[in-house]
């Protein structure tokens, strides 16, 4: 009696622990297919490739596509090279103490300082103090900055499964310690850090509050040439869903459009982790051969 | 990997514009955005050689942003207060005012609620917190749920203005994004009551939005209700809450930014300002732009 | 031991050392940075108005027509309230999954469900936003017969699933990091899996969830678009979960265009952020502690 209730409670137990895990993927299933469905029917190639025109109505995201490429970009350029180096000297250089402690500390806090108030940071420093104004540039470096420990841990990440014996071979042999981490790290640590890179972009662009004061325009239907762009404002992607879904004057009528914005963005940030993860999952193979 | 990223760049350049055209910024008023966006839309294909960008924000945002010499233009949906202009002198830039529509306040309510006329001082008790129930201004027995703009709108401060008294508004009044919030949820709310530019309530066949009915205003007890929905009400100023849509540039317009307002004052870019549900410019507002030369 | 720079290639090994080093040092520096700048920025309102006027006030309306007030303590309240439904929902939810996957998934279920924990990490507030609009508020409002569903509980809803991943994947960790000789033992005492799960796994896993679930509550308090498009705006006191809520993420979002730069509503609105700031830094300090000892035990 005694142990078939025991049985009866483990069983149940673990169905209970199922169906959370079931409503996990339930609330992802959900939001994916409603706006799958939804989206699907607005996004075409002209979608896509046009303006918004008739006052907002009608007519693509173009604009809004080619604004999220520059800023991302822009982040990106920040960002890595930023993050890398300050990964090689966590993984390489510092020995174990306080300071190695205190960063990894600030490292953790920077990733939880809110988006908006990296946005207020933006506005101050390079929107105002460094004169930059409203533009890609400033609301780039600001998501560079957002991005940051993110970019750094997958770069520590990255170094870390390069295996010990590789620069002990070039240490052995007279390089420096700068020679053996160029040519015996760094090669082998590359890929894990193009993952992190594009993980971050990702995260990147899909953000909102921090470009809403930094660059972010309601209304940008022209794409400037290189390096011009990068003093203007520009549309975004995930602001311009904001707007579509908040502050149109015909909500109701522009809703599909909404929908399919948030399904070309949902879709770039999907691409983009499933490069990382091709990426990663490619790596992994090669070191196991090795 | 290199060819991806080869097609990428490709993409993103080769179909930009090269950027020989000049730039006319433009931002501010929530409530004007879409208006003047369309503006720009349609004088764009007229002057390719200008390109306009049009950013919202709220009037307030528009107005810093020529207090620092950041925009061309400023969108606003209230006149520029006292301070702002001192801020502006500081820093060495003198706003023009042109007005470049009119736009009427509606009161709109859910189409369900009885309730057809509403005088002014009712609005403002209502908006004030002091009605909280729809039999108190002759409805059913209904709390009132109260819509309003965020604060950085000019449509907020317009209206804290003109029908409030100058008082704060209820705490319990929800700050909505935009005009088009507001009529959503004006559509599923029974007890709710809200204030939007008469653009906002009235679909493409100029039909008010089903669900939504607009409340007739009058100015006293005495007076009758004048509905907004009537051209010649807000024209002749009959009705009490209409106000002007205002575009403030630095200094007398001159190049793109004159001819670009001009275009909007023209009898094109007023017929798209009717188009928006908005109201040509008339009487004062007329002879001030006449004195700049429009 | 004479160090000698003797050689051109001494010199630039040091100075190479150096660079990294600087980058290495940059997260402090920008976290210091973020401080010092709303600090700065926010000092003269602190200054002019009191700190009293910021935190012991209810009503917040600096462009009051009356008088202006300042009183942030309205919005500190719903946005913990809305954090705290938020955890509500997704804490019991999460470490359930956290343990469902750590301890009772088949490997083949577990490769599936960890990408479907990533992608819902991955997808943006502002889409989790828009969907409260579309999808949570009609359903809400339809539930409890009311005019619209723009409110504190459509905020919690999307919060929890904002923070569901963070919570997911760090009790996951905490979870398998377990040692398996507590389990082994456990399990030779007689006891079934499951009570092995809840009364030796999870409490000595209870530090590593501790930590999750603070992490959670600071993304959820720091969370913007999703409240801003969700939850109504209203800058009154909650009074229960169907209230619209104005949290001070949405507060700092709305208002920031409007203010003129350097004005006292522009320095409160960094008071605030400061605030934010330092009630997200005290929450992952504190969930840093719990984890460093967590792992101190570990050992």
């Amino acid at each position: 009696m005694r142990k078939s209730w025991r049985k009866l409670s483990e069983a149940l137990g673990f169905a209970l622990l199922g169906v959370a895990a079931l409503l996990v993927v339930a609330v992802l299933v959900l939001i994916l297919y409603d706006i799958v469905a939804k989206g699907g029917k607005a996004v075409t190639w002209a979608f896509i490739t046009q303006k918004p025109t008739k006052g907002m109505t009608a007519g693509g995201i173009w604009p809004a596509i080619v604004g999220t490429f520059w800023v991302s970009l822009v982040t990106v350029t920040v960002s890595v090279p930023l993050g890398m180096c300050a990964a090689i000297y966590l993984n390489e250089y510092a020995r174990q103490g306080r300071l190695v402690r205190l960063i990894r500390v600030a490292i953790r806090n920077l990733s939880g300082v809110p988006s908006i108030v990296y946005g207020l940071f933006g506005l101050g420093l390079f929107v105002l103090t460094l004169n930059l104004g409203l533009s890609v540039l400033s609301a780039g470096f600001t998501l560079g900055l957002l991005t940051l420990p993110w970019t750094i841990t997958a770069s520590e990440e990255a170094l870390k499964t390069v295996p010990f014996s590789y620069r002990e071979g070039a240490l052995a042999l007279g390089a420096t310690k700068w020679q053996t981490i160029r040519t015996n790290v760094l090669p082998y640590a590359v890929p894990g850090m193009l993952t992190g890179t594009i993980l971050g972009l990702a995260r990147a662009a899909g953000e909102t509050a921090p470009i809403l004061f930094t660059g972010a325009a309601f209304f940008w239907p022209f794409l400037a040439r290189f390096p011009k762009v990068l003093t203007t404002q520009f549309m975004a992607l995930p602001y311009h869903l904001f707007i579509m879904s908040t502050q149109h004057h015909e909500i109701a009528k522009v809703r599909p459009l909404a929908y399919g914005t948030a399904l070309v963005l949902v879709m770039l940030i999907f691409v983009l982790n499933l490069g990382a993860v091709l990426i990663r999952y490619r790596f992994r193979r090669k070191f196991r051969r090795a | 990997m290199r060819r991806i990223m080869a097609i990428l760049i490709a993409g993103v350049f080769v179909p930009t514009l090269l950027f020989s055209q000049e730039l006319l910024q433009i931002r501010g008023s929530d409530t004007m955005v879409n208006l003047v966006q369309r503006l720009a839309e349609v004088y764009m294909e007229k002057n390719p050689q200008v390109a306009c960008a049009v950013s919202g924000g709220g009037s307030g945002v528009g107005i810093a942003a020529l207090i620092a010499n950041r925009v061309h233009i400023a969108n606003a949906s209230r006149e520029m207060k006292e301070k702002e202009y001192a801020a502006a002198k500081e820093n060495g830039v003198i706003p023009v005012e042109i007005a470049i529509a009119i736009d009427a306040l509606s009161i709109a309510v859910n189409s369900s609620n009885p309730v057809t006329k509403l005088t002014k001082d009712q609005i403002g008790a209502i908006f004030r917190g002091e009605i909280t129930n729809w039999s108190e201004v002759g409805g059913p027995n209904l709390p009132i749920s109260l819509y309003g703009r965020q604060p950085n709108s000019g449509t907020y401060v317009f209206f804290q203005e003109f029908v409030l008294g100058n008082k704060n508004y209820s705490p319990r009044m929800k700050q909505m994004n935009g005009n088009a919030q507001i009529v959503e949820a004006l559509r599923t709310d029974k007890g709710g009551i809200g204030y939007v530019g008469v653009g906002y309530v009235r679909d493409e066949q100029g039909q008010v939005i089903p669900g939504l009915k607009v409340v007739e205003v009058a100015k006293d007890a005495k007076s009758p209700g004048v509905s907004p929905l009537l051209t010649e009400n807000i024209t002749t100023g009959r009705y009490p809450i209409a106000r002007a849509l205002y575009q403030y540039a630095n200094g007398t317009p001159k190049g793109a930014v004159r001819s670009f307002i001009a275009f909007e004052l023209s009898a094109e870019g007023q017929k798209i300002v009717e188009e928006m549900g908005f109201y040509p410019v008339s009487g004062k507002y007329l002879e001030a732009n006449k004195k700049l030369g429009f | 031991m004479r160090r000698r720079f003797s050689s051109w290639r001494d010199l630039k090994e040091n100075a190479l050392r150096l660079f990294f080093a600087a980058n290495g040092v940059l997260a402090i520096v920008i976290l210091l940075g973020i401080f010092s700048l709303l600090f700065t920025e926010s000092l003269p309102a602190l200054k002019q108005l009191g700190v009293g006027e910021f935190f012991f006030h209810l009503r917040w309306d600096p462009t009051s027509p009356e008088r202006a007030s300042y009183g942030i303590l309205a919005m500190v309240l719903s946005t913990l309230m809305v954090s705290f439904g938020a955890l509500v929902i997704a804490v019991p939810v999460g470490v359930a999954c956290a343990a469902f996957l750590a301890d009772v998934a088949p490997p083949q279920l577990r490769e599936v469900l960890k990408p479907v924990v990533e992608i819902l990490a991955s997808i943006p507030s502002v889409v989790v936003g828009f969907l409260g609009v579309v999808l949570v508020g009609p359903v809400i409002a339809r539930v409890f017969r009311m005019p619209s569903g723009l409110c504190a509980l459509n905020g919690a809803l999307l919060l929890a699933v904002m923070a569901l991943p963070t919570i997911v994947s760090i009790c996951e960790d905490a979870i398998v990091s377990v040692p398996q000789e507590f389990k082994s033992a456990s399990l030779a005492l007689g006891a079934t899996k499951w009570q092995t799960l809840v009364h030796v796994t999870l409490p000595s896993a209870s530090s590593g969830i501790i930590a999750a679930v603070m992490l959670g509550m600071g993304r959820a308090i720091g969370e913007t678009m999703t409240v801003l498009m969700a939850t109504g705006n209203a800058a009154a006191v909650p009074r229960s979960f169907l209230d619209p809520v104005r949290t001070m993420t949405a507060t700092i979002a709305i208002e920031m265009g409007e203010t003129v730069q350097g004005s006292l509503h522009y320095q409160s609105l960094f008071v605030i952020g400061l605030v934010l700031f330092c009630m997200t830094f005290a929450v992952n300090v504190v969930s840093d502690l719990v984890l460093e000892r967590f792992q101190r035990v570990r050992r």
